[in-house]
């Protein structure tokens, strides 16, 4: 057992901190909540020549081949001033489904350009009513002439806005709830019948509802085996989760840090708000959680490649409820202790806030992680 | 950035977790299956059979005795014994006087105490606190001043002074320089004017009344000094200088704080209830959704809580001062312990009100869920309350302004 950093995870962990804090402040992504696009594709550029776009890319397919760790630990310090460009749904979300279910063929054709910054690729899986359950998928892939013919509705798809392919789950057999008959495709943006509306997100950034309207793709768009998409695009969710766990880390530091400073600086009652002990003892349970949330993100983000299916899922499910509780907390604290200012649109706490509220919402909430956990946890009698 | 333990640990847990099981006798092994409280005999007892093995004080370093084990096996060994359910150790003499003595104590202190200690042939107990210094610790007024035949004469009263019935020495902090103690016409520091004096309990003039806890187990104290006389090569460190000791005492090894293990045993104890009881529906607890998730928030906090030790242990094994993550241990483990037993009493429900009843009124595996239950609102008071745990953080970690 061993948290220390390795050298080149120091290298990567500095390289993203100074980032963070010289290329983009807080203030870059507050500038970015009106933009289009939501992020900048210089900045996207600079992130693939830092190699951190291929990071979790296999070597044989144009990537470094790290640990998912190494990601999460970029991910954490991009966290820090809420970077906005889309590598959760670009890199680890796409980019996993592609790595694990493409085949070389596919693999060599999108994930090569994905590691390079010249291809975004969106999972597509969440619909109206799946709640997160991937095997809640509803839209049909029927068989066709040349491959299969796809129609269905997917909704908050992430980077799907900028996307030029996307990844759709579409059932080839079954029905909305079964675990089986899920299937997984790649679909072109400009496909015909790809309807794409982008969308704002609470959090200021941006996402898109994709519309399939009977979209013909080649028997070559089918990415792993037939009708076993669901427990794939759950194993990906994973990934995404532990990466929304590790930004959301990093992110509670930063808002501690802010709200600790504003204590030692602010003034009423003639003295400095922080020598009260009322205040400090929820600065302290801010401290507390920011620490666990911390503690849950490395075990969740280690698990991503390491050890079995099962401790993976108690892993990731266990530091998502701790965002959603812990994390959520941080940042509602924060809010509170700032008072009126911490209520308004300019000031970066409520930043902070909406987008740990979005990356619960995201990836699944405290219910479904907490059952989720639950059906995994050792039944009674079992030792220790 | 590496999860699993060595191949080398993992062997170690296994070494361990196999001798354990050979060297509890039956009728100790009977009561940890349940649960049962251990009292002090058989506490004793499991030390003895322990300083045999040399794993009595894993902390210990081998020049006094000690197994010489690395931090990570240290660790190993105290959780493989929380998670068999072996008889708690008294923690007085092998965890505190102990340490300070290797650390503070004279080459003739060490040679006349330590190995006591680690034979349990000498039982210690702590006398720190005082009916008006709790928090306030360094507001104690219990005297001991030098008479004419250079012994300190100690006077005053010291409180949860726990297993102190069962103990042959107590460790006290004492006001070696009364016009230090606080108050109208008190000089200089409150701190300054403390010693930190050994005290034999049979000493004339020493008077100890047990109490009895929440729980309703004797475990707390009263400890009364009228005119006790002590000698003064009783005195560990320099006179006056007894509140660096106390402090000293709180940054060792703080990873074994968190009572993962002990806590890890309560859920598990806890879900073989919920596996018995049956609800209102005919199904048992265990199958219900509701208390599934319960159970399921509390794993959750207890796993948070076990990474944040493992960061703070691997830390220790590369002999790194203990990080932030360190002084969150305590704060949480004690409420998490609470919280567990909290939630045993709600799915035992009507069996809750059991209170040391004859066998078969409740399972046995319940029987001493309550008095635990009770004893554990200590939990977050001793050893440093969590407000003031809270203090120290918002002072000395986060950096926040005093008044």
């Amino acid at each position: 057992m061993n948290f220390d950093l390795s050298s080149d995870q120091k290298l990567l962990v500095d390289t993203a901190t100074s980032f963070a804090k010289k290329s983009s402040p807080v203030s870059r992504a507050r500038k970015l909540r009106s933009d289009p696009l939501g992020f900048e594709p210089k900045m996207w550029k600079q992130m693939a020549e830092l190699g951190w776009l291929g990071l979790c890319v296999p070597e044989a397919d144009g990537g470094f081949g790290a640990r998912f760790i190494d990601l999460a630990l970029v991910l954490e310090q991009l966290g820090t001033t809420l970077v906005p460009e889309p590598i959760l749904a670009t890199c680890v979300l796409g980019g996993t489904a592609l790595a694990r279910a493409g085949s070389a063929e596919q693999r060599g054709r999108w994930l090569a350009p994905l590691a390079a910054g010249e291809l975004h690729a969106a999972l597509a899986w969440a619909e109206r009513g799946g709640r997160y359950d991937p095997a809640g998928c509803a839209a049909r892939a029927e068989k066709s002439a040349g491959g299969h013919r796809i129609s269905g509705e997917k909704v908050w798809v992430q980077g799907g806005h900028a996307a030029q392919l996307f990844l759709v789950t579409a059932r080839t057999a079954g029905r909305p709830g079964e675990a089986s008959g899920v299937s997984l495709f790649a679909i072109d943006r400009d496909a015909p019948g790809v309807e794409v509306q982008p969308v704002e997100t609470m959090d200021g950034r941006r996402a898109a509802m994709v519309r399939l309207g009977g979209v013909e793709v080649g028997a070559d768009r089918m990415l792993g085996g037939e009708g076993t998409a669901a427990a794939l695009v759950e194993d990906v969710l994973d990934a995404g989760a532990a990466a929304a766990c590790a930004e959301s880390s990093g992110m509670a530091q930063a808002v501690l840090a802010m709200t600790v400073d504003y204590l030692k600086t602010r003034e009423q009652f003639g003295v400095k708000i922080g020598t009260f002990q009322t205040l400090q003892h929820r600065a302290v349970e801010m401290f507390v959680e920011t620490e666990l949330c911390r503690s849950h993100a490395i075990e969740a983000s280690l698990r991503i490649d390491e050890g079995g299916a099962d401790e993976r899922r108690q892993a990731v499910s266990a530091a998502m409820v701790q965002l959603a509780t812990g994390g959520r907390g941080v940042v509602r604290t924060a809010i509170q202790l700032h008072g009126g200012i911490g209520c308004t649109d300019e000031h970066d706490v409520g930043l902070y806030f909406k987008r740990m509220q979005a990356l619960g919402a995201l990836l699944g909430d405290e219910d479904h992680h907490l059952a989720r956990f639950a059906a995994l946890s050792q039944p009674p009698g079992e030792p220790l | 950035m590496e999860l699993a333990f060595t191949p080398e640990h993992e062997q170690f847990r296994r070494d361990v977790r196999s001798w354990i099981q050979g060297a509890l006798p039956p009728d100790l092994k009977a009561k940890a299956e349940v649960d049962a409280n251990f009292d002090m005999a058989e506490s004793m007892r499991w030390h003895k059979i322990l300083h045999q093995k040399g794993w009595v004080a894993p902390q210990w370093p081998s020049e006094y005795g000690g197994p010489g084990l690395d931090a990570t096996r240290r660790f190993i060994l105290t959780e493989e014994l929380e998670l068999a359910g072996t008889p708690p150790l008294s923690p007085f003499g092998l965890s505190m006087v102990g340490p300070l003595l290797m650390q503070f104590g004279s080459p003739a202190q060490k040679q006349r105490y330590l190995p006591k200690i680690l034979a349990g042939e000498e039982v210690w107990c702590q006398g720190y606190s005082e009916p008006n210094a709790g928090s306030d610790l360094a507001s104690l007024r219990t005297t001991a001043v030098k008479n004419g035949s250079g012994k300190y004469v100690v006077d005053g009263q010291k409180t949860w002074t726990t297993y102190a019935q069962y103990a042959d020495w107590i460790f006290c902090l004492v006001r070696t320089d009364p016009s230090t103690a606080p108050g109208p016409g008190g000089k200089g520091k409150k701190q300054e004017g403390i010693s930190f004096l050994l005290i034999d309990l049979k000493t004339p003039g020493v008077e100890v009344k047990p109490m009895l806890t929440l729980g309703g187990t004797p475990a707390f104290c009263e400890t009364f000094f009228t005119g006790a006389e002590v000698p003064a090569e009783n005195l560990v460190g320099p006179e006056g200088g007894g509140w660096t000791l106390a402090k000293a005492l709180l940054g060792h090894e703080r990873t074994l704080i968190a009572a993962v293990g002990q806590s890890r045993r309560v859920v598990r104890r806890l879900k073989r209830i919920a596996g018995a009881q049956v609800g209102a529906d005919g199904r048992k607890l265990i199958e219900d959704p509701r208390v599934r998730s319960r159970i399921a928030g509390l794993e959750i906090k207890l796993r948070g809580l076990q990474m944040a030790n493992y960061r703070s242990l691997a830390g220790a094994q590369l002999g790194k001062a203990p990080g932030p993550e360190s002084s969150i241990l305590k704060l949480r483990g004690s409420e998490i312990l609470q919280q567990a037993f909290e939630l045993a009493m709600d799915i035992m429900g009507p069996d809750s009100l059991t209170w040391f009843n004859e066998p078969g009124v409740v399972a046995p595996f319940e029987e001493w869920v309550p008095s635990a239950f009770c004893y554990t609102r200590a939990t977050t008071i001793y050893g440093g309350s969590n407000e003031i745990q809270k203090n120290v953080i918002a002072k000395y970690i986060l950096g926040l302004p005093a008044r």
